[in-house]
């Protein structure tokens, strides 16, 4: 009955407000830890600068336009590319398929515990600190003394690749490392979408005949489609910013085969001392980042919308 | 859901009308599923294999490896790789920086993702859905983006190569994704029990702490062993932030190691697998949350 009256006073103070001060501490920090740095990065790009304590010195966009005739900076976009191959493309196909089966197939035939034993070993590396996984697989495919390599000669292989060491075989082994360790992710989180889908939709299925994989591609997939562009949009995130792998397999060589923006900005800052150089390379891969990502959105959003049009 | 275990029908018992229907194609499935299974177990096999190599050769002596490689098993235990290891990286000082700076980031990562989101979801203020926003992208930034700025503020307020510049840091970058999934789960948060307390006089502060706090204590959990890990799993800002022995992590500590004329393999693969056992005690102290909790990010 008093609820008119309380709603009235509301209108004059906004019942919101009281509740700004809960945000300080959190504003305070976004903007000294993330709003000022990304700003001033932006900045600096526009400066030629080695760091420190050196001046700073004007150069408007050349840092830019340097950009755009290094042929190392495409590299590293180009790598890019393969770098969302092995931690977006082959995981989420490869994942949607073993959530499927030891959810839909393994899980019914052999009982939820193998199903589950399963899945925690496909997640193991996951839990790996990416640094150490680097460090596993860089002595497993170590030329001279590497386990890979040592195994191959015992069976007879002459001269076997020097895998991280050969431009030629240096992504495909980054690669196939990536894949190890993201597997895991996609998998844990279809097989948790999968537990939301109805089971009388399978059922009704199996008793009109579908098959598994009729059953896989009608059921499944359009059933875990939210979760799909999650597991889409965070790993592609991971894939664009990828840094530790990189760092600790190859430093990007052999003759930048394996260079990334993030480790190619990296090298500017730290290494080469051109700070306005490597901002410009971060400044330009936030924006790919940020473009690629609403990509994402945008289409998830369309989907979406022609699921529910079609209902 | 599926726990039936022995019924060698895709049929759930239930459903009497499809026992019995096709005899012929529920015996070529019988022999089927052994095939998916096999295929399935050769996959975590291969997942697997890394781990298993690493621990064979983590006890096995050099000229043991060189002998017979890294397929055997150890003729007898050899410690001297992990003893290097302990006392090369000194160990316990990295166990305990690791340990510190992502037991701190877990709880002030919490504390300020339940601020925010006692504004956002329950408070209703205006323009949420750009904070909200703002927060993804803030997750979502390439960290190379915000470094050199960032080591520049450490010096400048003398926090060069400190603990607590990772701190500060890793508490807003975690509380980011902290206050987007917290936000969320407050925004349904049953308005019922929010005016009863108002009624009995409870004013924000109070109604924060006594009434919201207990209820979504279970999702900070989740949340906090979530921070813990990622910030134990960090390398990219504590390598440029951390640059001395003693302020190091061991993702840090081990990676600095490589190259060095000390790591034959016994050592590498004893560094890797002391490096990776507290992360492995944790995930299996709370897999059970956390697999919850991994579920609670992909659901929107």
């Amino acid at each position: 009955m008093s609820a008119p009256p309380v709603a009235r006073t509301r209108r004059r103070r906004p019942a919101w407000l009281p509740y700004l001060p809960y945000l300080i501490p959190g504003a305070v920090g976004f903007v000294l830890i993330i709003g000022y740095p990304l700003v001033t990065n932006v900045y600096i790009s526009l400066f030629s600068w080695p760091g420190g304590l050196a001046p700073l010195e004007w150069v408007g966009f050349d840092n830019y336009v340097a950009l755009w005739g290094d042929s190392a900076f495409w590299t590293s976009f180009r790598n890019s590319v393969a770098m969302i191959l092995a931690m977006v493309v082959v995981p989420t196909l490869i994942g949607l398929l073993l959530a499927a089966v030891l959810f839909d197939y393994l899980g019914r035939r052999f009982g939820a515990r193998v199903a589950s034993v399963l899945r925690a070993t496909y997640y193991l590396p996951q839990i790996l600190p990416v640094a150490v996984a680097g460090v596993l697989w860089n002595w497993i495919l170590n030329s001279q003394t590497g386990a890979l390599n040592v195994i191959l000669r015992g069976l007879g292989v002459e001269n076997p690749p020097n895998w991280l060491g050969d431009p030629a075989t240096a992504m495909p082994s980054v690669m196939l490392v990536l894949i190890w360790v993201q597997i895991g992710y996609p998998v844990v989180i279809f097989m948790a979408a999968l537990q939301r889908v109805d089971p009388e939709l399978y059922e009704a299925a199996e008793l009109d005949g579908a098959g598994w994989w009729r059953r896989f591609r009608a059921i499944t997939v359009p059933q875990i489609r939210p979760e799909t562009f999650v597991v889409t949009l965070t790993s592609t995130v991971a894939a664009l910013k990828v840094f530790g792998p990189i760092y600790v397999l190859t430093r990007g060589g052999p003759e930048s085969s394996t260079l990334v923006p993030s480790y190619y900005s990296y090298l500017n800052f730290f290494d080469k001392s051109r700070v306005g150089y490597g901002s410009a390379v971060a400044t330009v891969l936030t924006v790919v980042i940020i473009a690629v990502a609403a990509v994402i959105l945008v289409l998830q959003a369309r989907a979406e919308r022609r699921e529910e049009a079609g209902r | 859901m599926v726990t039936d275990t022995r019924s060698t029908t895709e049929v759930v018992p239930t459903t009497p009308a499809a026992t019995g229907v096709h005899p012929r194609r529920r015996r070529r499935r019988g022999a089927a599923r052994w095939f998916v299974l096999a295929a399935a177990v050769v996959v975590a096999l291969a997942m697997l294999a890394p781990f298993v190599i690493m621990v064979l050769n983590a006890v096995k002596s050099p000229a043991d490896y060189a002998q017979n490689g890294p397929l055997s098993l150890p003729g007898s235990l050899y410690l001297d790789g992990i003893v290097t290891f302990w006392q090369r990286v000194d160990f316990p000082v990295k166990l305990w920086n690791s340990f510190f700076i992502a037991g701190v980031v877990a709880v002030l990562g919490c504390l300020i993702s339940l601020l925010n989101a006692y504004a956002i979801g329950i408070g209703k203020v205006r323009g949420r859905l750009w904070i909200v926003m703002l927060f993804l992208l803030a997750n979502m930034l390439p960290q190379e983006a915000l470094i050199y700025p960032l080591f520049d503020m450490a010096r400048q307020v003398g926090l060069t190569n400190s603990q607590w510049s990772v701190i500060i840091i890793f508490t807003v970058v975690q509380s980011a994704f902290g206050t987007y999934l917290l936000a969320s789960v407050l925004g349904t948060f049953p308005p019922a029990l929010l005016e009863a307390a108002a009624l009995d006089g409870a004013g924000r502060w109070r109604i924060l702490w006594q009434v919201v706090y207990p209820i979504v204590r279970p999702t900070l959990g989740v949340l906090m062993i979530f921070f813990f890990i990622w910030t134990w799993n960090e390398f990219f800002i504590p390598l440029v932030m951390l640059t001395t022995n003693d302020t190091q992590t061991i993702p840090i500590a081990l990676a600095s190691l490589q190259g060095d004329r000390m790591m034959d393999a016994p050592t590498t693969n004893a560094g890797a697998l002391i490096s990776l056992l507290p992360a492995l005690i944790f995930f299996l102290l709370f897999q059970r949350t956390l697999t919850r909790g991994v579920t609670a990010g992909a659901v929107k």
